[in-house]
């Protein structure tokens, strides 16, 4: 373990009665991480960072936070985590200022360094004009921010917010998707979502768990490479021949979608800029080109959608 | 720690209109009964005045004073304690409090204290009745602290079992309707066991142990009996917020 490693996790699982919710997943979580945590609804993803948190005991495993067993001494460990569950834990009937100071206190923040710890946290967060105000009477967008504030007042190295941009409006998203990228130079993160380009657009790394498996890891540049294009979406308002097509260098199959749209598939460089030439050649009138990319969301629904184990297995691997 | 989970528990509850409520009715309700009190023992007085060692104002006035308060903080008690973990459960708070660095028995201990500050003031507001007294008569202090460290004991017993049928549920109303049933029962536990006066279950009644403190005679027993039904309730409410993290 290196000294950059801020959490790992061994070996981690939970029962409920019977029920597996979380069947030995291990994972590393290193300073500058921002990890995406996706899975489908019930898949084990609160309920695996419930346990990295303390506010549930895992059945079997080891969660190492900063170099601090969280089971042994869960006090220590805890002082390096900021945590905001699915629900923000808030208090309606405080302010904004007594309810983050309340949690500076908690997190025993010395009391000289309450106001400037106050101060940032509101700062980071947009808080700084409904500081006074009842936390009861603030929007869903701003008591969402309050919760990532209260989990970020203790500079914690280790950030953990569960779903964090549910029920926002865009604007609000992307204000919070910013703030997480920014969290993200100086702490390690864990964000889990539904939402698959949210985690294109914040994560470093991703982990998908499905049936309390975890079952891919990569990073997203990783994954970008491993979604390289492979194919052409092209309309001619006049098309060619699929022969024609074929023959172009680098185009191993090309196939018609209706009148106008053809699907091209090559490997190596792209035959893009060819058939544009061809197009203005032979007067094909070419109108539109697109390169087909995978998404992620295509690797995240084969993983979970497919229930046979040997086929997450292959793609995993 | 505890006292700043103490302080936001207390805060929380004065900024809920019910504990300004509950203070508002039990003052009046302890006023009316306070001036009842004081009109008998005008009636008597003149009497007692004739007779050598007769019982004084403490024994007219405050012990039966106090006496009532019991019944009367019996049933408010549910409505104080009913929310203090149960609402945590429900508004999902309890996470902040869980992946706080402090240890269950710190939030415990915090909550309880919360309660008992609000059963301080309660308390204190209710001693200035017979305080009152001072100004025109002789007042035997002693018998007075003997039956406010009775009714003391028997609040913070109160809050214990509160607090702890408030970890059971995410129902606040279950918690109160289960805290009042348990205080009721333990009230009026000894009246099944009349036979035997000094069996077990006549032991668990807070009543008859109430009792002796209110006639003036501190008992190490009647004070250890409450300071165990403390701890107990206490551990359990531990014992209990320690078992929502583990696997079942």
């Amino acid at each position: 373990m290196s000294s950059n490693t801020l959490v790992q996790v061994n070996g981690l699982s939970r029962y409920y009665n019977q029920h597996c919710a979380v069947n030995a997943v291990s994972f590393e979580l290193a300073r500058g991480d921002v990890l995406g945590f996706l899975g489908p609804n019930g898949a084990g993803k609160s309920t695996t960072m419930q346990m990295l948190t303390g506010n549930l005991s895992p059945s079997a495993g080891e969660i190492i936070i900063n170099g601090i067993d969280l089971l042994d001494r869960p006090k220590d460990a805890k002082q390096a985590i900021g945590y905001l569950a699915e629900q923000p834990p808030v208090y309606r009937e405080l302010t904004v200022d007594e309810y983050l100071a309340y949690c500076a206190r908690l997190n025993r923040i010395p009391r000289n360094r309450i106001a400037a710890a106050l101060a940032t946290a509101k700062d980071r967060c947009g808080l700084g004009d409904v500081a006074t105000r009842l936390i009861g009477n603030l929007s869903k967008g701003y008591q969402q921010r309050v919760g990532i504030a209260q989990a970020i007042i203790h500079t914690p190295p280790v950030v953990i917010l569960d779903e964090p941009t549910v029920g926002l409006d865009p604007l609000q998203i992307r204000e919070i998707r910013s703030l997480v990228r920014e969290l993200g130079e100086d702490h390690g993160i864990i964000l889990s979502t539904h939402i698959l380009p949210e985690v294109q657009a914040t994560c470093n790394r991703v982990q998908i768990i499905h049936n309390g498996q975890l079952v891919f890891t990569d990073t997203t540049a990783g994954i970008d490479a491993r979604l390289d294009a492979t194919a052409l979406l092209v309309r001619f308002a006049n098309a060619p021949d699929i022969a024609t097509l074929q023959q172009l260098p680098g185009v191993s199959a090309a196939r018609r979608l209706d009148d106008q749209r053809v699907r091209i598939e090559y490997s190596g460089d792209s035959p893009a800029e060819a058939l544009v030439e061809q197009s203005v050649a032979y007067g094909w009138r070419l109108q539109e080109l697109v390169t087909e990319r995978h998404t992620l969301e295509q690797v995240f629904i084969e993983l979970t959608a497919g229930d046979t184990a040997a086929h997450v297995e292959g793609a995993a691997a | 720690m505890i006292f700043t989970i103490a302080a936001r528990e207390l805060r929380s509850l004065f900024l809920s209109p019910l504990a300004w409520a509950i203070l508002a009715v039990t003052q009046f309700i302890m006023a009316w009964l306070f001036l009842a009190q004081i009109e008998t023992w005008l009636a008597l007085q003149p009497r007692l005045a004739a007779i050598e060692g007769a019982p004084g104002v403490a024994d007219i006035v405050v012990a039966p004073l106090l006496a009532n308060a019991a019944i009367v903080l019996l049933l408010i008690t549910p409505l104080v304690t009913m929310r203090s973990l149960s609402e945590e459960y429900r508004a999902r708070t309890i996470s902040l409090l869980f992946s706080a660095p402090v240890s269950m028995t710190e939030i415990v201990l915090g909550k309880y204290l919360g309660i008992l500050g609000f059963f301080l003031a309660v308390l204190v507001m209710l001693t200035l009745m017979p305080l009152s007294l001072m100004v025109g008569t002789d007042l035997d202090l002693g018998k007075l602290a003997a039956g406010l460290l009775g009714l003391g004991l028997m609040l913070a017993a109160f809050a214990a079992i509160g607090l702890y049928m408030s970890s059971l549920t995410e129902q606040p109303v279950v918690a109160a309707v289960t805290t009042f049933g348990l205080l009721l029962l333990l009230w009026i536990i000894d009246q099944a066991d009349s036979a035997q006066a000094d069996g077990v279950v006549s032991y668990l009644s807070m009543l008859s142990h109430y009792q002796t403190l209110l006639k003036g005679v501190f008992n190490s027993m009647d004070v250890g009996y409450y300071v165990l039904m403390i701890a107990l309730f206490i551990g359990f409410t531990i014992r209990r917020l320690d078992a929502t993290r583990l696997p079942h």
